[in-house]
Formats: C-alpha cells, structure tokens, sequence
C-alpha cells in the first residue's frame, strides 16, 4: 500500500508494479483507476486518511487474495487533489484472468464502505465533508 | 485515563476519560450534544482495532477512536 500528498502519478505507479510481478507467472494483470470528474463546480477533492487501520484493512485483502493465488495492490492520495487527476488507484495479479476480475470489484468497493478515508469536496479553496456520499462502516452507531 | 480520537471530519480534538467499559464511555460521550450526530453513524476501534460490542472493558492507556462515514477514492 502506497500513500502520497497530492495527485497520484498513475503511469510511473502501475508501471513499478507491472516491473515487479514482471517474472511472477500471473497471467492477468488488472488496474483501477479513480480519476476526480469536474462536478458541483468543485476545485478538487480532499481526503484525510487514519492509517493505522487502512494497514489493517489492507493487510486482511492480501490474506483474502492470496487464498485465490492473487495479490492486490492500491495507492492512495492524502491531502487536496485537483479535478481530472487519480486520487486512488488498484490493481490486482493473478494466476488467470477470472479471479483477478473478480476481485478487483469485490476489493474496489470493499475499499469504499470500509477503508478509513473521508472526502471533502473543495469549493472556493475550503474543504466542505461530503457527507451525502459517505457510507457508514461495518459496526457503526455503536455508541450511539 | 482514557483517550478518545475523533477522526476526520469530526473535528474535534482528542480528549481524555476516566472509564472502565466501552458502555459507559458511550453514556458520556452522549452528554456532548455536538457528538450526536456523530456517534449515531460512527464506528468505534480500540488501539486501532474495530470492535462491534458495548461489552468491553477498557484499561488505563487505551485509545480509542471515533471514525464518522467514509468515502474513500
């Protein structure tokens, strides 16, 4: 798991990882990447990230892929990003190509309802909490 | 003692209790009209670990943490 301030440079990243599973025998290969849309006339996004537990998360997906002979991989902008740059990519390897298109979904929005992360959209340089498009994690209300 | 973390947009600054049950830290935090909101919808770790029941006893030097909705990517 990789973390950066700022935008993501998507090629050199997805390019490191291709180099380093380059003699691993999988077969499929499967890449995601969030790209921030111009809407609501925001500048950008925002994101605050509590990593001890993103690790965690992390950590049980690679338990959960290498029981299907694959592995997952995912980076992640902390901070502002502007529009029309990543803020999250991920990709999986794999022996054949079913499971890695499998788990690319299942992983990719895991990584929604689960992963420690809160947005903000920027609007006239403030960070404003998006709310309307957060979702609650597993557990939650428990002290309410 | 207690710690308590609020993370991301809850904004608030960590503070510190003197409680011995996850049930009664919930009572108190209660009496903070601005968490609410927050606690209806927030899931709860204990030194970074998710935990799902009001039944657990806390010792001196755990922290715990408040985590609101989140949108990741």
């Amino acid at each position: 798991m990789e973390l950066y301030q700022g935008a993501l440079d998507t090629k050199e990243i997805f390019g490191r990882w291709l180099d380093s599973e380059a003699t691993s025998n999988y077969g499929a290969y499967i890449p995601f990447v969030g790209t921030i849309r111009a809407e609501d006339d925001i500048e950008g996004l925002s994101f605050d990230i509590y990593e001890p537990i993103l690790e965690e998360w992390f950590n049980s997906w690679q338990i959960r892929a290498k029981e299907r002979g694959a592995i997952v991989k995912m980076a992640h902008a902390v901070g502002d990003v502007p529009i029309h740059t990543s803020s999250y990519i991920s990709a999986v390897f794999s022996p054949k190509r079913r499971v890695a298109l499998e788990l690319i979904d299942e992983f990719v929005e895991d990584f929604k309802a689960n992963a420690p992360i809160w947005k903000y959209d920027i609007i006239d340089g403030r960070r404003v909490y998006a709310e309307d498009r957060s979702t609650a994690m597993s557990g939650a209300g428990l002290l309410g | 003692m207690i710690t308590i973390e609020f993370l991301g947009p809850i904004g608030k600054s960590p503070i510190e209790m003197e409680v011995s049950t996850l049930r009664e830290l919930s009572a108190k935090l209660k009496e903070d009209s601005s968490l609410a909101k927050w606690l209806e919808n927030s899931a709860v770790a204990i030194n970074d670990t998710m935990v799902n029941s009001l039944d657990i006893d806390l010792k001196d030097g755990d922290r715990v943490s408040i985590l609101p909705p989140v949108c990741g990517g």
